[in-house]
């Protein structure tokens, strides 16, 4: 048996400029163009009407500020992301656990769904003060609060890519008598990926927001150190420009957190999933 | 024009392969998909089942496959009862009418799954759905994922992943139905070059006159609500079969002949 000539597709190449996609371009430069413009209107905005730096400082002043003060808010910044990173790492590993465990059993799942929907609508604000007082570790504290932020999106995500596996797939390993650990290390799993890819990355931005939120709950009390307690401090002694830098940190913290998720979830999925195709010609 | 074990039917043994005796499929629902099917099929046969969509041959499938149970009667496997060194059931290859493969395996991982799922060495297995593919004509694409084959490629790959346990019995849901009209020609062809090398029994559904007398030895003719077999028609033609049975007056007239039997079954 051999196969006709016509019958293999040919793989097309990509134009590319500079190493990327020539489509890639557009989506890099225009908002990077739009940000140099208003960037640009602010500094002009607050040159030109004068406006005193403690109320809104220009963007050269919040530069410089973060140059300045880089050595204490690199510390801070490191605590923040330390509990970040480990509030997701919980996140992710017991998401996908309980997701697993729901998958097994349809009575575990109808038992216990309800109460993460309850962990998740509960608003995090309302509760850190209980948490910061119940636990002795204000950094364990803090990486609670995290992780009841990040947990849901995972949980939820993952329970549904274990649960939308392709029927005839299924039928497939019943009929060559899979074991169900088979099926779901070899079937399910696989399948659920894209989907815990998916919570993953939503769930790197809430983990930040959350250890934040914790910090400022925590921040108040003087019992933290991470990027938020450093806005407070700042906005105490009306050091707007250095309130300002830990907010650029932040923003910026968030974006690298979403950016390399994506990455991430880029390079698991491209030989296989839709979504990490490019779509050509 | 009934009756299928004529003289022509040559392989078959004195005991069938499988053997299903009054068997019936009813739903929840109350649908009735299939009513009191006899049937037999020996040990190298290709036999079609043929019928408009809902007549249950897809069911009728499942039911062999084991992958649905009947309501009432019985599936038998009296050919492989008797063997008594090797597993007591034949080995099943199932092809689906989607191709059905893992998205995220390479073609040869997806070829070597019944195997790996049999608890088969890594070494071994990849050498077996390695030749799977290159029996089916996919040599050079064993690193390839499914998305960078084409719709036939990818028929091709399923057909591997069926035979690479070497089976008894290969089972075949309207496999072809979703190609374009050249490739379902050329995989029809190397179909039965395969069958007729490996000498496994087929059974394959269509809806298709035209591809059930070229393919078969047997068409079970289906009719539906409730549905059942209608009758039974040998396919007097001798293989090899090729392009130029395709266009021969015989195949036409066996055509004519199935499509007279398809249109009195279904208006009965």
């Amino acid at each position: 048996m051999t196969l006709a000539p016509d019958e293999a597709p040919r793989p097309v190449a990509a134009r590319r400029v500079f190493f990327l996609p020539a489509g890639t371009w557009p989506r890099i430069l225009m908002p990077l163009f739009i940000g140099a413009l208003s960037l640009g209107a602010w500094e002009w905005a607050v040159r030109a009407y004068e406006v005193p730096h403690y109320i809104l400082p220009s963007p050269s002043l919040i530069w410089a500020t973060l140059l300045r003060d880089w050595g204490s808010l690199s510390v801070s910044l490191w605590i923040t992301l330390r509990i970040t990173f480990a509030a997701l790492a919980v996140a992710a590993a017991l998401g996908l656990l309980l997701a697993v465990l729901f998958a097994q059993s349809k009575w575990i799942e109808l038992s216990l769904f309800p109460y993460a929907v309850i962990l998740q609508v509960t608003p995090i604000v309302a509760i850190a003060p209980l948490i910061i007082i119940w636990v002795e570790d204000i950094r364990i504290a803090l990486l609670i609060c995290a992780w009841i932020v990040a947990f849901f999106p995972i949980l939820s995500n993952t329970t549904l890519g274990l649960n939308s596996v392709d029927h005839n797939l299924a039928d497939l390993f019943r009929l060559y008598r899979a074991s169900r650990l088979q099926a779901l290390l070899l079937l399910r799993l696989p399948a659920a990926m894209p989907f815990f890819l998916g919570g993953l990355r939503i769930s790197g931005g809430l983990a930040l927001i959350g250890a934040i939120v914790a910090e400022f709950v925590a921040g108040t009390g003087g019992r933290a150190s991470g990027l938020a307690y450093r806005i407070l401090e700042a906005g105490y002694q009306l050091q707007i420009p250095r309130m300002f830098a830990a907010l650029v940190l932040i923003c910026i913290t968030g974006i690298a957190i979403f950016l390399s998720l994506g990455l991430v979830q880029h390079l698991m999925l491209r030989h296989w999933h839709e979504s990490a195709m490019r779509r050509e010609g | 024009m009934d009756g299928g074990s004529g003289e022509r039917a040559a392989p078959l043994l004195s005991r069938p392969l499988v053997s299903l005796r009054g068997v019936a499929k009813r739903y929840d629902s109350g649908t009735v998909a299939l009513q009191g099917v006899d049937l037999d099929i020996g040990r190298g046969d290709f036999l079609a089942l043929l019928g408009p969509s809902g007549c249950g041959k897809s069911t009728l499938l499942r039911i062999i496959a084991g992958l649905a149970s009947p309501s009432s009667g019985t599936l038998a496997w009296p050919a492989a009862a008797q063997d008594q060194r090797g597993p007591t059931l034949p080995r099943l290859g199932f092809v689906f009418q989607e191709p059905t493969l893992m998205p995220w395996a390479t073609a040869l991982a997806n070829a070597a799954l019944p195997l790996r799922l049999e608890g088969v060495a890594r070494s071994e297995r990849e050498a077996r759905a390695a030749e799977a593919l290159k029996r089916v004509g996919l040599a050079g694409f064993e690193r390839a994922y499914p998305r960078a084959l084409s719709g036939g490629m990818k028929m091709r790959v399923s057909i591997a992943r069926a035979l690479v346990t070497r089976p008894d019995i290969l089972l075949m849901d309207e496999p072809f139905a979703a190609l374009d009209e050249i490739t379902r020609f050329r995989l029809n062809n190397d179909l039965l070059e395969i069958w007729q090398e490996a000498g496994f029994t087929v059974v394959f559904v269509t809806h298709s006159v035209f591809e059930s007398v070229y393919l078969s030895r047997r068409i079970a003719v289906m009719a539906s609500r409730p549905g059942r077999i209608e009758t039974e028609i040998t396919v007097p033609a001798p293989y090899p079969r090729g392009e130029g049975f395709r266009t021969s007056s015989d195949y036409a007239a066996i055509c004519r002949t199935v499509s007279l039997a398809l249109a009195g079954a279904i208006a009965a």
